[in-house]
Parts: structure tokens; C-alpha cells; sequence
């Protein structure tokens, strides 16, 4: 069940910790960057591919992701993996999205006191930057078409992009308008639309 | 050979760290900073930058790539467990609990009110690290043309984003 109640488009399967592992892995294996790097490859993974969660889900795991200390790429598997399977499927999710980097790191850390970075290694990378905007920026696209469903959405999500370009923290916005979504629910005696 | 006191030091620095890091990955490196290079003094300042720039390039988050390769440096593999283990288990527990009690409210209609009306926040926030990004990764015509030739092609079709990305490192290497 989503967390606002509504029941989801497809219910999630039995499923192993194994699975929930392999997919993180998976995830930590093809993240390049920090911050929302990440966007796209999970909601690859977990929305169309693996269908643990709709659209909406993944945002509010991304709400919850953002509530937490620590990179967001890990709380989302935290999250992930603990609504499935509680305390062990977060930790399956976590050793799961660590893994790849810390053997890469690993590996490398050996060859790296010897060896440079080649240019035609940055040369990928310098290809990778500008994708990964228009990764996220497409996702983002996608997510907003699912969350933007009427005028106080607009202006909540209007008066937010103003706030965070302005330097406000992004965990006090989110907090302030999770509390403004109790208050209203508890004192308007407000129904969310059914979509 | 690292000490299990240093092994502990290491352990304990990073979960404060990890517990201070608010509002996403990159708020870590100068923690990490302070901390390793100031405070322990076991890295020097230009062996730090480097450890940042391998953590920028390998996949995985920056922040927790900087924890394990920092911890890898000062001791080995036993540090780079220490450092990784003790910077995930805060998020871990705060985490945790927060899907604790999202789960145990579900239906509640305070939580629907509060996901609907957070939901485009999220939404919101993505956009505003994405319009910062954009500023700095989009800088000439070459990167300008990728964005848009990946956004477009993203528009029309689904595809995996792991090809994307690997479809446009072969544009760089082609490109620049």
C-alpha cells in the first residue's frame, strides 16, 4: 500500500533479499555524481523495471530520503529496502548500493599511486556531465506530471523552486510543508483527490 | 599497520560526520575536511583533493566514495570499512525510523495530506539542483547539444539510463 493510503498500481511480489540487494547494486554500480545523480537509474530500476513502487511512491520516498542525514542515493535504498523487508532489507539495500563503489575504490586505490587519469577517461566524462542534467531533468519532468495535479500543487512547487534558488535548506522546506499538509488535512477535514 | 584505536577514532569521526551531513551527499566533504585533514591530521590537504577527485569519477555516491577511499588511506581496507560502516549508520537509523512511522500512519488522513503537499516540493527541489547543475556542467556547445540531444531522445522514448550514460561517454570522447 502507498503511503497516503491509496492502493498501488501493481502490488509488490514476495521478494528475497536478494533481489533487493542485486538491484541496489546494481544502482550504486551505474550512479556517477552526488546529489540527485542517482534520479533517473533508481527510478529506472525500482518504478519500471522491478514495479516495487508508482511514481508517487518514489516521491515520497525521495521526501523521506531528503528528511535524513547522509547522501540521498543511500536513504532512498534505506527506505526501499525497509519497507519490503524491515530492518534486513535496509541493510541488504545498503550493502547493496556500497558495494560496487567500495571494490571499485579498492581496486583502484592500488593502481592509482602509480598511474594518472588517462584524458580519454575524462574526455567520458566530460560526455557523462550534460546527460545526467538531462537524465534528471527528464525525470523530474516525469515525476512532476504525476505530482502536479492542481493549483495549490503549482504554487506549493513554484514557491519551493523560489525558496531553494534563494539557498533556503531543503530539508526545512520540506518540513515546513509536511506540516502544512497535516494542518490542513487535520483542520479543512480535506479528502486527497483519488487519482 | 592501523591500530584498533585509530580503527575506532575512524569509526566514531564518521558517524558524526554521517550524523551532521544535512541536506544531501556534498555537505560531507567539508565535514570530512575538517575533521581528517584539520582535526586527525591523517591526510594532507593535497592527498585530500585527490581523494575527492577519485570519488567524484567512481560510481556510487560522492559522499560516501570520499568516507570509504578516505578511510582506505589512512587504514587500509579494515579503515575503509570503519569509515564507510560508521558514515551509513546514521542515515540507517534515522531512516529507518522515519519509515517506521510513515508505515505505521498510512491511511491516516494527516499523511495524506502531508505526502500531497510535499510531493511538489520534491518535485520543486529537483528542478532547483538541476537548474545549479546546469549552470556549471552546461558550459560550451558540445555539452549544451548532449543535454538537449539526451533530454529529447528521453522525451520519446524510455531507455535505460545506464546506456544513455554510456552512449554519451562515447559522445565526449568523440566530441572533446
Amino acid at each position: 500500500m502507498s503511503l497516503d493510503g491509496e492502493p498501488l498500481e501493481r502490488e509488490c511480489d514476495r521478494l528475497c533479499l536478494q533481489a533487493i540487494f542485486l538491484s541496489f547494486f546494481k544502482v550504486g554500480a551505474f550512479t556517477f555524481g552526488g546529489g540527485y545523480a542517482m534520479l533517473p537509474v533508481i527510478e529506472n530500476e525500482l518504478v519500471e523495471r522491478r514495479r516495487w513502487m508508482n511514481r508517487k511512491e518514489f516521491v515520497d520516498c525521495l521526501a523521506i530520503a531528503q528528511s535524513g542525514p547522509g547522501a540521498i542515493a543511500v536513504n532512498t535504498a534505506i527506505f526501499t529496502g525497509y519497507r519490503m523487508l524491515g530492518l534486513t532489507g535496509a541493510l541488504a539495500a545498503t550493502l547493496g548500493v556500497v558495494l560496487p563503489s567500495f571494490l571499485i575504490i579498492l581496486g583502484l586505490a592500488v593502481t592509482l599511486n602509480t598511474v594518472g587519469t588517462p584524458p580519454i577517461v575524462e574526455q567520458f566524462f566530460q560526455g557523462i556531465r550534460p546527460a545526467v542534467v538531462a537524465l534528471i531533468a527528464s525525470a523530474a519532468h516525469k515525476l512532476g506530471r504525476v505530482v502536479l495535479l492542481d493549483r495549490q500543487c503549482h504554487i506549493v512547487a513554484g514557491l519551493s523552486l523560489a525558496l531553494t534558488l534563494l539557498g533556503v535548506h531543503p530539508a526545512l522546506i520540506i518540513v515546513t510543508a509536511a506540516v502544512g499538509g497535516v494542518l490542513q488535512a487535520r483542520y479543512y477535514g480535506w479528502q486527497v483527490r483519488r487519482r | 599497520m592501523i591500530t584498533a584505536g585509530t580503527l575506532w577514532q575512524l569509526f566514531a569521526t564518521f558517524l558524526m560526520i554521517g550524523m551532521f551531513s544535512y541536506g544531501g551527499g556534498y555537505v560531507m566533504i567539508p565535514l570530512i575536511q575538517r575533521e581528517i585533514v584539520l582535526n586527525h591530521g591523517w591526510l594532507t590537504p593535497e592527498k585530500f583533493m585527490d581523494v575527492i577527485g577519485v570519488a567524484e569519477i567512481t560510481p556510487g555516491p560522492v559522499s560516501i566514495n570520499s568516507a570509504t577511499f578516505v578511510g582506505y588511506s589512512v587504514g587500509g581496507v579494515p579503515g575503509a570499512v570503519a569509515a564507510t560502516a560508521g558514515v551509513v549508520l546514521p542515515s540507517l537509523l534515522v531512516i529507518s525510523i522515519l519509515s517506521y512511522f510513515a508505515s505505521r500512519f498510512t491511511g491516516s488522513p494527516e499523511m495524506a495530506g502531508l505526502f500531497y503537499n510535499v510531493r511538489p516540493v520534491v518535485v520543486a527541489l529537483i528542478a532547483g539542483a538541476t537548474l545549479v547543475v546546469a549552470q556549471t556542467a552546461l558550459i560550451d556547445w558540445r555539452s549544451a547539444s548532449i543535454a538537449a540531444l539526451v533530454f529529447l531522445t528521453l522525451q520519446i522514448k524510455q531507455i535505460s539510463p545506464i546506456l544513455v550514460l554510456l552512449l554519451a561517454g562515447l559522445m565526449g570522447i568523440v566530441l572533446f
